[in-house]
């Protein structure tokens, strides 16, 4: 019953893309314009073939595996600093004083406006500038990952996590911490029993959300000068070419990549924090 | 005296609210608790009955005088004092057996003796087919059940029940209650159990301590000398309880201590 259910909610789940896609198919032919709408087919051809060369910029798939990489080093600094940080916010209601209302200021602050500053603090300085390595495949790599682009995406997470970690810390029932006590806990098994396994679903929830904002920021981020690659910047170098067909491919492979990303974490989340929607 | 557990020795203690004002919670409070005493504290929301178990408890510092343990001025909770919570008190994301060897696992005991601890005290309250469930999984009664056999597994000197069956229904009450007895006897502690209900306290305790509200003073102790097992229906019963809730009663209706001592209630919350 439940797996004929569970097919059933899949193929409902199909329709609205079919839909879609036939609606683009039809009004592409009609338009007759591929560069203002390109046809499924011309898309379609480039997304099966994503080792293919693409505008002397290297394949989607190249592409894609760089901005991830972004991503993900901008994305593991954020979450590196905000986890511990929220966690100490939220059970410390000093620290929460001291930097609660210096952090509000910046929260408000599209992670896009600080490509200004971003660009004059650090230029077009990339990772391989800062360690010093200078030659070989290494340096193609640690070259492509800007400085300015990683503190883009840096700030972007950042906010989420911290603020779903100090959210979740913050309403951890008194009573979890009252008992754990009595049974004889100090101060840092009240951390680690008590603390952070009760705010790790609203920890994990943000890292999810800062996620998504993080895959969000690549293409204002990859659209700063000194890139050279990147799916945010083939789809603008795309663009000056008037290859529509390659953004509206680079806008689907970075929607697909951030919601794997995302399904994968609600997987997590499910297995693990069943606990939470049930409690209660 | 040797066999003294806890002396308590003029507790007060005041909250501070929001606006600074002082409220009153405990007024020089006094009380010795000896070996193997059971002791219920009975008296009407906000009488400060609960702050009282959480200063004996260390979770709170009395504003004046002192609690002693054994002798020894009682600053931080410790897991000689047990405490069992009205709810919400186990961790969701642990079975039942892992928050039954809670204890043992902090004490520092190797996996293989808290597990063989949790089950020891799960069959003790007869729980023992549910040592992987969730919480969540269980009634209320099952989870009250879980939170006892968690403060036991700990081998905690004195029992502190903070209204451990306030939250559930009349029946499951009754029965649990007669668990407590039985836990209690195969397994001697001392206990201070605070409760609302006047016939909880009559059924359990040897020595009840009824408060007056706002502030909390002891207002008289009683011996209960009706021998065990205490049939509801006994005569010596049914007085002792009418001449307790006339004394509640009194202290109710007597002065306008009822929509301040809610106030308070509500204030302690807020300050903790």
């Amino acid at each position: 019953m439940s797996k004929v259910k569970r097919r059933n909610g899949f193929l409902v789940s199909l329709i609205i893309p079919v839909i879609f896609v036939v609606l683009w198919w039809v009004i592409a032919l009609r338009v007759d314009n591929p560069i203002v709408l390109p046809y499924v087919s011309q898309v379609f051809a480039l997304l099966i073939n994503p080792m293919g060369e693409l505008i002397s910029m290297g394949s989607l798939l190249s592409n894609v595996i760089v901005s991830l990489i972004r991503v993900l080093v901008g994305y593991i600094l954020a979450v590196l600093l905000a986890i511990p940080m929220g966690i100490l916010m939220g059970y410390y209601s000093s620290i929460h004083d001291l930097f609660n209302n210096f952090l509000g200021i910046f929260r408000p602050i599209p992670p896009l406006a600080w490509v200004p500053l971003v660009l004059a603090w650090f230029g077009v300085a990339s990772f391989a500038t800062l360690s010093g390595v200078e030659d070989g495949q290494l340096y193609i790599w640690l070259n492509n990952l800007k400085i300015s682009m990683v503190f883009i995406i840096f700030i972007g997470a950042l906010f989420p996590v911290l603020t779903s970690t100090i959210y979740g810390v913050r309403s951890v029932n008194k009573t979890l911490i009252d008992s754990t006590l009595v049974l004889g806990a100090n101060n840092r098994e009240i951390f680690s029993k008590v603390l952070i396994p009760a705010a790790a679903p609203s920890i994990v929830n943000g890292m999810r959300t800062g996620l998504g904002v993080a895959w969000m920021c690549l293409v204002s981020a990859e659209m700063l000068p000194g890139s050279i690659s990147g799916v945010g910047y083939l789809i603008t170098h795309a663009y000056t070419l008037a290859r529509t067909d390659i953004v509206i491919a680079g806008m689907i492979c970075i929607g697909a990549v951030g919601a794997l990303l995302d399904g994968v974490f609600r997987l997590f989340e499910n297995r693990k924090f069943k606990w939470q929607s049930m409690a209660r | 005296m040797q066999d003294e557990v806890l002396s308590i020795n003029n507790v007060s203690k005041t909250f501070v609210t929001e606006k600074g004002l002082g409220v009153c919670a405990l007024d020089n409070i006094s009380l010795s608790i000896k070996e193997n005493d059971f002791i219920c504290l009975v008296g009407p929301s906000g009488c400060g009955k609960s702050t009282l178990l959480r200063i004996i408890a260390g979770l709170e510092t009395a504003g004046e005088g002192e609690v002693l343990y054994r002798g020894n001025k009682i600053l931080k909770p410790g897991k000689r004092r047990g405490m069992v919570f009205q709810e919400y008190s186990l961790l969701p994301w642990r079975t039942v057996l892992g928050n039954v060897g809670l204890g043992p696992e902090l004490a520092g005991e190797p996996a293989v003796n808290c597990r063989k601890i949790a089950h020891e005290y799960l069959e003790m309250v007869g729980l023992e087919k549910f040592a992987g469930s969730y919480p969540y999984e269980l009634s209320g009664g099952m989870r009250q059940r879980v939170a006892i056999a968690r403060a036991l597994a700990n081998d905690p000197d004195i029992l502190l029940m903070d209204e451990p069956f306030g939250a559930l229904d009349a029946h499951t009450r009754i029965i649990l209650q007669k668990e407590l007895l039985k836990i209690c006897e195969a397994n001697r502690k001392t206990i201070v159990f605070v409760t609302h209900s006047v016939d909880e306290a009559i059924y359990l305790a040897d020595r009840i301590v009824v408060m007056t509200s706002g502030p909390g003073k002891i207002k008289e102790l009683i011996d209960v000398s009706i021998s065990r097992p205490r049939g509801r229906g006994d005569q010596s019963y049914g007085k002792l309880s009418a001449r307790i809730l006339d004394m509640l009663e009194e202290e109710v209706t007597g002065n306008s201590a009822t929509p301040l001592s809610d106030q308070q209630e509500e204030l302690r919350k807020e300050v903790i």
